[in-house]
């Protein structure tokens, strides 16, 4: 089949096929981030009951190409104290971990675009960097709003990074490797044909998967949290002092953030790329993987065209006395599963487990306040 | 192509390390510091020990470097005043490097090449740590809890 490649050293062949798969990578993601910022202002503007971007092209589908020349011919402002190099950095690192964090994902059946032995781990490894990215952009600009918004991004990462963690765990118990291909195997068979086996179908991993989905919304700093860019306090947070091409990357990183994560929770949560009945396995593979991306990424735009703004005390407060503790739970829940042997029966101990957690937490945290039904007065 | 690996790796994390050292402004410091984390990993990827690498690249660049920056915030800008040559560092510096030349030619020097070790896959590390290592795994869990409550507790006290 390779013959004609029979010549070639190896290591050649290695970097030409890590080269295919890069600029795959990039050209999907950054085609679908295109694609994704002009429909989200379009769902928005339904949400909204207005009529949203419809001047560029059929159904204002070309507004990212102007979007884009209007970014790239933008003067680019940079601060006169600002640190330059910091300032310029920032973005950059941004932008390239978001699209090594979207290496390990398998988006299709052998359509793993790297695949290594701990790839979650790598997920969260690469991860954790943006943290210092966000530093960056926010101490580099030399801003009070920049460095508070900065502070505020750190701290609720840092917060969020543990549920989003330990809601793997069980997935990774109970699997029993850190590999995504591995995790997506495992939940590859249907129970009469009809019932897919993904985590999400159990009590523990439709809790984790909330879970997860929650600190998704955090870590990529999206609407009910985006407190460290919250428009009506800090301006535009550790963007304050970004203009033209170099906010574009950050907007970009923060889309590829969205989208790997939400590609790790289809990976973890709702079976990778398998079909939801057997039947359907002859649709390939990257379609139902897609399918499912984008009704996550749906359920993100939805959610920031819903709901208000939290308070910064309340988005830590939820973190540490509530999800951190029903984190736990699932990985107790994953057990009681594990062992009664992934059958009914450990199914309803596990239930009973999330659900007692739950209650206890409920009435630990319930502050015993009673809230008088809310009365609206409508203009006459 | 390894030992060429090796070298340019060698060069970057000593690069950022001296930069490290050398740069007049903290923060520059700190992230050249996380620069130097991330070439230790770029080390043990090269010798095939992912996991090793990984964990350095989570807990050094993603936590630790963020402690020091914020290490770094949270503390009077002053210290940045007193930039002449320090005698006691160099002293500390030549006894450290000292010690670690004399470990170095001490120990004895393999005639033949290494056998090969089989990179270690997490299964098997996780194994050993639930196994053999199972104690010491647990005493650092206490460890860390307890160091968790210390640092709740004197946050704590600070408010009132």
């Amino acid at each position: 089949m390779l013959s004609g490649l029979a010549g070639v050293p190896v290591w050649v062949g290695q970097i030409a096929s890590s080269l295919i798969n890069i600029i795959a990578l990039l050209v999907v993601f950054l085609s679908l981030f295109a694609l994704v910022s002009v429909l989200e202002r379009k769902i928005l503007a339904r949400i909204q009951n207005r009529l949203g971007p419809n001047r560029v092209g059929p159904f204002g589908l070309l507004q990212p190409v102007a979007d884009g020349i209007k970014m790239l011919i933008k003067e680019d402002i940079v601060p006169a104290r600002a640190d330059k190099v910091v300032h310029f950095l920032a973005p950059i690192l941004i932008a390239a971990t978001a699209i090594l964090a979207l290496g390990i994902i398998p988006y299709g059946r052998n359509m793993t675009p790297f695949t290594i032995d701990g790839g979650i781990l790598f997920f969260f490894a690469i991860g954790s960097t943006t943290e210092l990215s966000v530093f960056m952009a926010g101490w580099g600009s030399n801003n009070k709003f920049s460095i508070l918004g900065a502070m505020r991004a750190i701290a609720q990462m840092v917060s969020y990074e543990l549920p989003l963690l330990i809601t793997v765990l069980p997935i990774v118990m109970v699997v029993g490797s850190l590999t995504p291909d591995a995790i997506v195997a495992a939940q590859g068979n249907y129970s009469l044909g009809i019932l897919p086996h993904w985590f999400v179908f159990t009590p523990w991993g439709a809790v984790a998967f909330i879970l997860f989905f929650v600190s998704g919304l955090v870590e990529s700093n999206r609407t009910p949290f985006d407190v460290p860019e919250g428009e009506s306090e800090i301006v535009a947070g550790h963007m304050t002092e970004y203009s033209g091409f170099k906010y574009a990357i950050f907007f970009m990183g923060e889309y590829l953030g969205m989208f790997a994560v939400s590609g790790l929770a289809v990976t973890l949560f709702l079976g990778g790329w398998h079909a939801p009945v057997r039947i359907l396995e002859v649709v390939p593979s990257y379609v139902w993987f897609f399918l499912k991306l984008s009704v996550l990424i749906f359920v993100f735009i939805w959610v920031r065209g819903t709901l208000p703004r939290t308070r910064v005390d309340q988005v830590m407060n939820f973190a540490w006395k509530f999800m951190l503790p029903m984190a736990f739970a699932c990985i107790l829940a994953a057990a009681v599963w594990h062992y009664a042997g992934h059958h009914l029966i450990g199914w309803l101990y596990s239930l009973v487990v999330v659900v007692v957690v739950y209650l206890m937490l409920s009435r630990f945290i319930g502050t015993g306040k009673k809230f008088a039904p809310r009365t609206y007065r409508f203009a006459e | 192509m390894s030992s060429l690996g090796f070298f340019l790796i060698a060069i970057f994390t000593l690069a950022a390390g001296l930069a490290a050292a050398t740069m007049p402004k903290l923060i520059h410091a700190a992230l050249c510091f996380a620069l130097t984390f991330v070439g230790v990993a770029a080390f043990y990827f090269l010798l095939g020990a992912e996991f090793v690498g990984l964990v350095q690249v989570f807990v050094y660049v993603g936590a630790v470097a963020v402690l020091i920056v914020f290490t770094i915030l949270l503390t009077p800008r002053d210290a940045e005043k007193d930039r002449s040559f320090k005698w006691s560092g160099a002293w500390i510096a030549l006894v450290v490097f000292g010690g670690l030349l004399w470990a170095i030619l001490k120990t004895p020097r393999l005639g033949t090449a290494a056998p090969v070790i089989s990179a270690l896959s997490v299964r098997q590390i996780g194994k050993i740590l639930m196994t053999d290592y199972v104690w010491p795994l647990q005493c650092v869990g206490v460890l860390l809890t307890a160091a968790l409550i210390g640092a709740l507790v004197l946050v704590m006290e600070e408010k009132r």
